[in-house]
Parts: structure tokens; C-alpha cells; sequence
């Protein structure tokens, strides 16, 4: 009974007062996002991610460049005091789309001879290719016309001039 | 008025009826469309509207390329001549020797693209050669 009396009366409080200064030792949430702060000034992969911290669980959310900034955010935060955990929902930003394409222009070499190709069937017209554009004279039926130019427009010229009289 | 305003109907009316890869540029005061229509009769729809907007295609402001994605090895072809048959040749180009024609409304069967202009095509009778892709129309 006298042990009892001892250790309920020096050895628990002694206990308790012990758990509250360890507990009290531990980072709180807040110097954890301060140190986290503090890193991100100097980590230039961590822009654009955003931490928050909830009793040492660090959660990254936002957007990383690529994977390896994605990692480099995650030990970044990893070896901070007191985190215990880090759960990286970062998302990858999408690569930009890819510029338009160029505007192709057929070399005149090709393009006389397949200009050519596609006039031969209308005897009244004449064409002339010259740095990519096509000048067309002479006459043509109107009911023949789009079709011919349906076929021009694909060789790629840089212009089609249309000097034809139409019938 | 900006090319692009000018044929914004046109350009519109390619989005709406599912012209694919549409590529829009304008450079040194022309204006280049490229795609791929979904079929010929989508790609003559354009033609129209483009007609409409430039009567007679008379600017010379627009360089549009369209092609049929319907127009693919295997696919079968109707032959869009005026009136007369199509010259089957041995290569691709005109200045190479005839082999074989398929009449006016024939329907051959597409081997291989050679180029936008040239296709390889095997007709009914079963003559292969290379036939100008403008007289064909895909089914």
C-alpha cells in the first residue's frame, strides 16, 4: 500500500510532467510550414507547389514542373524536423502546346510539274508557277473551275493567282 | 479587315463539321488552311463556303488543303472524271506511259498513296497502276 502511495504520489506526476515537456519538444504544425517557407524561397522547384501541414502530415498539393521537381519538393520536405509524413498529390503541369506547324510552300520544281499534272485536262488553261504561286490565265467552263481548284490548293503553292475568264 | 474575319465563316464552319488537324495561319497576306475532312462531301461543303466568301476564287488570299482521311489504302474510290475515262499509268506523273482507264463513275480500290496527287489504284478488271487523286472521290 505504501508502495502504491509512493508511486502515484513522485513517480506519476513525474511520468506526466515528463510526456508534457517531450510533447511540448516537438515541432508544432506552424514551425513546420514556417520551415517549409523557408525552404521554398530557396528551391526554385518548389513554385507553384502548395504545403499544408496537419500534426506533422505534410500534404504537397499544386502543380510541379516535371517529375524531377516533384521529387526534389518531396525530399525538400521529407527531411524537415518533425514531418512525419508527406503525401505528394502534386499534379504535373502539362507540357505547352506544340507551336503551329509552319506553313509548308512547294519548291517550284515539283509544283510546275504537278500544276501542270493538274491543268492538262482543261485545254483552255494556261498556268505559271513562279516562287510558289501559281498564276492562272486563259478560260475555263464555271462548272470546272472548283474542281480544278480543289486540286491546285493541295499542291501546296504559296498563292493561286486566278486570271481565267470564266464561261 | 483581317484575313482571318474575312473567312472566319469558313474556318468556322470547318471546326463544325469535323474537319481534324485544322491548322489556321496566316503569313505574308494568305491565308493557309490545312486538315483532313471526315469525308468528301464535308470537304466540298467548305469548298462551297469558301465560294461564297470569295466568288469565283478570285483573291488569291487563301491556300486551303484539305484532304479526305477517308481516302486511305484499301478504301474503295469513285472515279470523278468530267466525262471521260481515267488514264492508269505505269509511275506517277503524266509524262509516264498509260497502262490501263477506268470509265467515268468506275470504282477502283486505293493500294497506296504515292503524294497528295498520285494514288496507286487496282481497277475491277483487276489493272493496277497510278491514277491522279484529283478524279478520285472516296465511298
Amino acid at each position: 500500500m505504501r508502495k502504491y502511495q509512493w508511486f502515484s504520489g513522485r513517480i506519476l506526476p513525474a511520468i506526466v510532467i515528463a510526456m508534457l515537456l517531450l510533447s511540448s519538444c516537438k515541432p508544432k504544425d506552424s514551425d513546420i510550414q514556417a520551415s517549409i517557407d523557408a525552404i521554398r524561397k530557396t528551391t526554385p522547384e518548389m513554385t507553384g507547389v502548395v504545403a499544408s501541414v496537419s500534426q506533422g502530415v505534410v500534404t504537397l498539393t499544386g502543380e510541379c514542373k516535371d517529375d524531377a521537381a516533384k521529387a526534389i519538393s518531396e525530399k525538400a520536405v521529407t527531411v524537415i524536423k518533425g514531418v512525419k509524413q508527406v503525401i505528394d498529390n502534386c499534379t504535373l503541369t502539362p507540357p505547352p502546346p506544340p507551336p503551329p506547324a509552319s506553313v509548308v510552300i512547294a519548291p517550284d520544281d515539283p509544283l510546275t510539274k504537278e500544276v501542270a499534272d493538274a491543268t492538262k485536262d482543261y485545254p483552255g488553261v494556261h498556268s505559271d508557277v513562279k516562287d510558289g504561286v501559281v498564276t492562272l490565265t486563259g478560260e475555263i467552263k464555271r462548272a470546272d473551275l472548283k474542281t480544278l481548284m480543289m486540286g491546285l490548293h493541295t499542291l501546296k503553292p504559296k498563292k493561286i493567282d486566278n486570271q481565267l475568264t470564266i464561261k | 479587315m483581317s484575313l482571318q474575319d474575312k473567312y472566319k465563316e469558313l474556318t468556322d464552319t470547318a471546326g463544325s463539321i469535323g474537319i481534324v488537324n485544322l491548322q489556321v495561319r496566316e503569313q505574308d497576306n494568305v491565308l493557309y488552311i490545312d486538315g483532313e475532312a471526315p469525308n468528301g462531301a464535308a470537304k466540298d461543303k467548305l469548298w462551297d463556303v469558301y465560294g461564297k466568301l470569295d466568288p469565283d476564287f478570285r483573291s488569291g488570299d487563301v491556300v486551303m488543303n484539305i484532304n479526305v482521311s477517308t481516302m486511305a489504302p484499301g478504301a474503295r474510290a469513285t472515279v470523278t472524271t468530267q466525262t471521260s475515262n481515267l488514264n492508269i499509268r505505269k509511275g506517277p506523273g503524266t509524262d509516264q506511259p498509260i497502262v490501263g482507264k477506268a470509265a467515268h463513275n468506275d470504282t477502283v480500290t486505293l493500294i497506296s498513296k504515292t503524294n497528295d496527287q498520285w494514288w496507286l489504284i487496282r481497277t475491277n478488271a483487276g489493272e493496277e497502276g497510278y491514277a491522279f487523286a484529283q478524279y478520285l472521290s472516296p465511298q
